[in-house]
């Protein structure tokens, strides 16, 4: 695998691993936006915006997107975070051409005013949906809770008071602000090569805007709260929690990630054995997510309404006990054999390195090779651990629930 | 398309073992289908196979079950265990260079898992759980629903259990259902990755041995329940399945069928999300797909849409499907065969995917389809065969499942199909 990197006059940022041993050819454009960089009034604008991008431009209308793409058999989606926005295609070698310049499409959308219109009804349709995943509705509570005040609290679909008031034009302002080419990274992973690829990003993304935005990064004060939103029809209780974890830009994150499997992994960890394997919950787990300039601890725990104190004592008995007494030297050996396996598997695939290639670059401007990660993973040792819970215990200040409780005694 | 290295071999026992060599990537994945499914539990006892699969990694012979899962997670073993309607799917992957390492404890967590009364408590509990967490999430029952309104019992009946039969399912049943089911004569294993058969041959002669054969059980055939049904629920939308009959994957017209349902809904240029989400903004999620088992299959079409615009979604969604015989384009037909022929080719950078589907074909087919195959029979169709197929398997009616608020008309359902 070779590593390559560029920038275009515009300020357009490119990585590249070129494998020639895989069948595909993954390109992605990450755009630093997401619901952290929207002010109240267009709450959910950069979700809706990644809708809007398939809706084509003066060249292409909204079918010859969605048509061409499947013409040539791309994979292609995009997603929308607190931070990053993302567009992606996975296609066999001879499609890059007509790929880059799909994808290129997605970056300066018409925008027109019926197409808003229309997709503003499949936005309220999503933020419908997810109402009815509790889980969601709990992950959405406890980042509005626990950032209260800070930029990342702010709901990536919106509301639908929000959306419903939002405007073609407001979107457009907001577009011409974030999708600047100083503020995006083209990533490409996988069976091509890079002078022949350098080419057609000249070609279909050398007329990106120039220009770069700022990213406030104000310091997360979170205030110890509860809050229950009350469904008295959910058969079972829902709690998420969370506290502070390392900043995406610390290297303690990597322990971050390995201490969450060894604690709050699905199978065999900490909160598997002590909840999950005696059958007192459906679900508990624990996991570690990064932001710029934050990081979080985040728990889950599913389990029958009248049995949720014991479950939490229980969930925090294995939380006092690692904070006290670390890990053993065991845990930590098995952990590292799971995630060097994880990254093996999800490396093999063009789809599965462009999300690594593309965010380690939008975070930090760093490259990660497989054989970087793994080494990473295994130079892991029982010290980075025991600093990692000196500097962030794990501790929880915000507690939300989704369910029948109305009150919980914690 | 590059060429594909298959080699299979059988065990006195009956087992069936077919291997892909992928010597490009660093991993091996295996797969073993096992039928000991929900469609085998007693009348009155539909759980069973659920409990049975949390069971397995619950210990095995002399290892305890945090013994066993530290062997597997030393091995870096990537697995899980999952009770479907049929079978009882073991997944597992690693690097390759583990593979036969992580054999053995594969073949123990399935020919001596500990049966005992100290994990059939948790087991059974989690499994209840597991279906209280269904009642959460709409969709997820939707199609529960749709399946026991689509096919006759046992072939309609949850994989998950049902929370009045729980109760009754005792340790005996979950022995019983181990002994009579789990048997290697018609279970596959299917193993893909940077490994040759020479090297695991071996390695699974010895290690599945043990396997004492037993009898083939082929379930009788019930009931479908009733349909249109609707499901009273307060959730933010209005779940829609829709359901009617096509032709299963070993069938000699399955390619026609895989195409028709293409047409409808494989990727967002397809007409479901073209007619009901980017025209008419009904909603965010629309779909079908084939719903395969080995002797009978449907189409299940799902939309979620708020409740003052589910009539429409359904109205719109089942015209298209009525419609879908008219105006069949070649262009249409050429993108349905470009989508699967990249997938095909894709699937040849992951083990895991390629495990699964030897293991599949050789259940549903005796053999494996190779991707050469596949690929020849997807490029040969036209737009009049699919046409044609259309028209023969055009639904004269269909099941309807709808959850939310409120129920729905369900006229536009049973009206027979004006095709020509």
């Amino acid at each position: 695998m070779q590593f390559h990197q560029h920038v275009l006059p515009n300020g357009l940022q490119i990585v590249a691993e070129m494998n020639s041993s895989v069948h595909s050819v993954a390109a992605g454009f990450f755009v630093r936006t997401g619901s952290r960089d929207e002010t109240e009034d267009v709450s959910g604008v950069s979700h809706f915006l990644e809708h809007m991008a398939f809706k084509g431009n003066g060249k292409f209308a909204a079918d010859d997107v969605n048509r061409i793409f499947d013409e040539v058999g791309a994979n292609y989606n995009a997603s929308t975070g607190e931070e990053v926005t993302m567009y992606y295609a996975a296609v066999l070698p001879e499609y890059l051409d007509t790929t880059m310049e799909l994808l290129s499409v997605l970056m300066q959308p018409s925008l027109s005013q019926s197409d808003f219109d229309m997709e503003k009804n499949v936005i309220l349709e999503e933020i419908g949906m997810y109402d009815d995943h509790p889980s969601f509705t709990a992950y959405d509570n406890i980042m509005a809770a626990h950032f209260s005040g800070h930029p990342l609290g702010q709901s990536i679909l919106g509301t639908n008071e929000s959306i419903t008031a939002l405007s073609a034009e407001q979107m457009r302002v907001y577009h011409a602000d974030r999708y600047k080419a100083g503020n995006i990274t083209l990533a490409v992973a996988g069976n091509t090569d890079f002078d022949s690829l350098l080419a057609l990003i000249e070609k279909h993304c050398g007329s990106l805007p120039a220009g770069a935005c700022d990213r406030p990064l104000p310091e997360v004060k979170p205030v110890d709260c509860i809050k229950l939103v009350h469904r008295e029809s959910s058969v079972q209780q829902h709690i998420m929690q969370m506290g502070i974890a390392p900043k995406g830009s610390e290297t303690l994150r990597f322990a971050a990630e390995l201490l969450a499997v060894v604690v709050g992994d699905d199978s065999s960890s900490r909160l598997f054995w002590d909840l999950v394997d005696p059958g007192y919950v459906e679900s508990a787990d624990l996991g570690y997510n990064d932001y710029d300039g934050a990081g979080t601890w985040m728990t889950y725990l599913s389990c029958m309404p009248d049995d949720v104190e014991k479950n939490i004592a229980r969930m925090h008995k294995v939380f006092d006990d690692v904070n006290q007494g670390g890990i053993t030297a065991e845990e930590l050996e098995q952990a590292k054999n799971k995630v060097a396996s994880r990254v093996v598997l999800r490396g093999e695939r063009p789809m599965g390195r462009l999300s690594s290639l593309g965010g380690n670059w939008v975070y930090r401007k760093e490259y990660n090779s497989i054989a970087d990660d793994l080494a990473i993973v295994r130079g892991l040792s029982l010290k980075d651990v025991a600093e990692l819970l000196e500097k962030y215990p794990l501790k929880f200040n915000t507690t939300v629930g989704v369910g029948p409780r109305e009150k919980l005694e914690l | 398309m590059t060429s594909q290295k298959f080699e299979s071999f059988q065990l006195t026992n009956g087992l069936r073992v077919v291997v892909q060599t992928m010597s490009g990537l660093q991993s091996a994945a295996m797969t073993l289908m096992v039928p000991a499914g929900a469609v085998y539990d007693q009348r009155g006892k539909s759980g069973t196979a659920a409990i049975l699969s949390e069971m397995f990694p619950r210990g095995a012979a002399a290892m305890s079950a945090r013994e066993l899962s530290s062997a597997m997670d030393n091995l870096g073993l990537q697995r899980s265990v999952s009770g479907g309607l049929s079978y009882i799917t073991f997944s597992t992957a690693t690097t390759a260079d583990r593979i036969t390492d992580a054999v053995p404890l594969i073949a123990s967590m399935v020919l001596n898992p500990h049966l005992t009364d100290q994990q059939f408590g948790p087991a059974r509990e989690l499994v209840h759980q597991a279906l209280n967490a269904m009642e959460d999430e709409p969709k997820q029952q939707l199609g529960h629903f749709l399946r026991r309104c689509s096919y006759p019992a046992p072939w309609g009946n949850p994989a998950e259990g049902t929370m009045a039969d729980l109760p009754g399912i005792s340790l005996d049943d979950i022995q019983q259902h181990y002994n009579k089911f789990v048997t290697p004569q018609d279970a596959v294993v299917g193993v893909a990755g940077n490994i040759s058969a020479a090297e695991l041959q071996p390695v699974i002669e010895e290690a599945f041995a043990a396997w004492q054969p037993g009898e083939s059980f082929t379930p009788a055939i019930g009931r479908v329940e009733d349909s249109p049904k609707h499901i009273e629920h307060d959730s933010a939308q209005t779940h829609i399945g829709i359901a009617w009959d096509t032709v299963p994957y070993r069938h000699e017209r399955y390619f026609e069928a895989w195409a028709a349902v293409s047409l409808l809904s494989g990727g967002m240029s397809s007409r479901l999300f073209t007619e009901v989400r980017e025209k008419r903004g009904l909603c965010y999620a629309v779909s079908a797909s084939i719903n395969t088992q080995r002797d009978r299959a449907r189409v299940f079409g799902y939309a979620g849409t708020t409740n003052e615009r589910a009539q429409e979604t359904l109205d719109v969604m089942v015209a298209e499907i009525r419609r879908l015989h008219e105006d069949i384009t070649n262009e249409e037909l050429q993108r349905c065969k470009a989508r699967a022929k990249s997938a095909l080719i894709m699937q040849q950078e992951s083990t895991m995917s390629r495990s699964s589907s030897l293991a599949r074909d050789t259940l549903h087919l005796g053999r494996v389809r190779e991707l050469e195959e596949i690929r020849t029979k997807i490029d040969s169709l036209t737009v009049d065969q699919v046409r044609d197929f259309v028209v023969d398997y055009a639904p004269s009616s269909m099941v309807l499942v709808t959850i939310g608020p409120e129920a729905l008309d369900p006229a536009c359902v049973s009206a027979p199909a004006a095709v020509v």
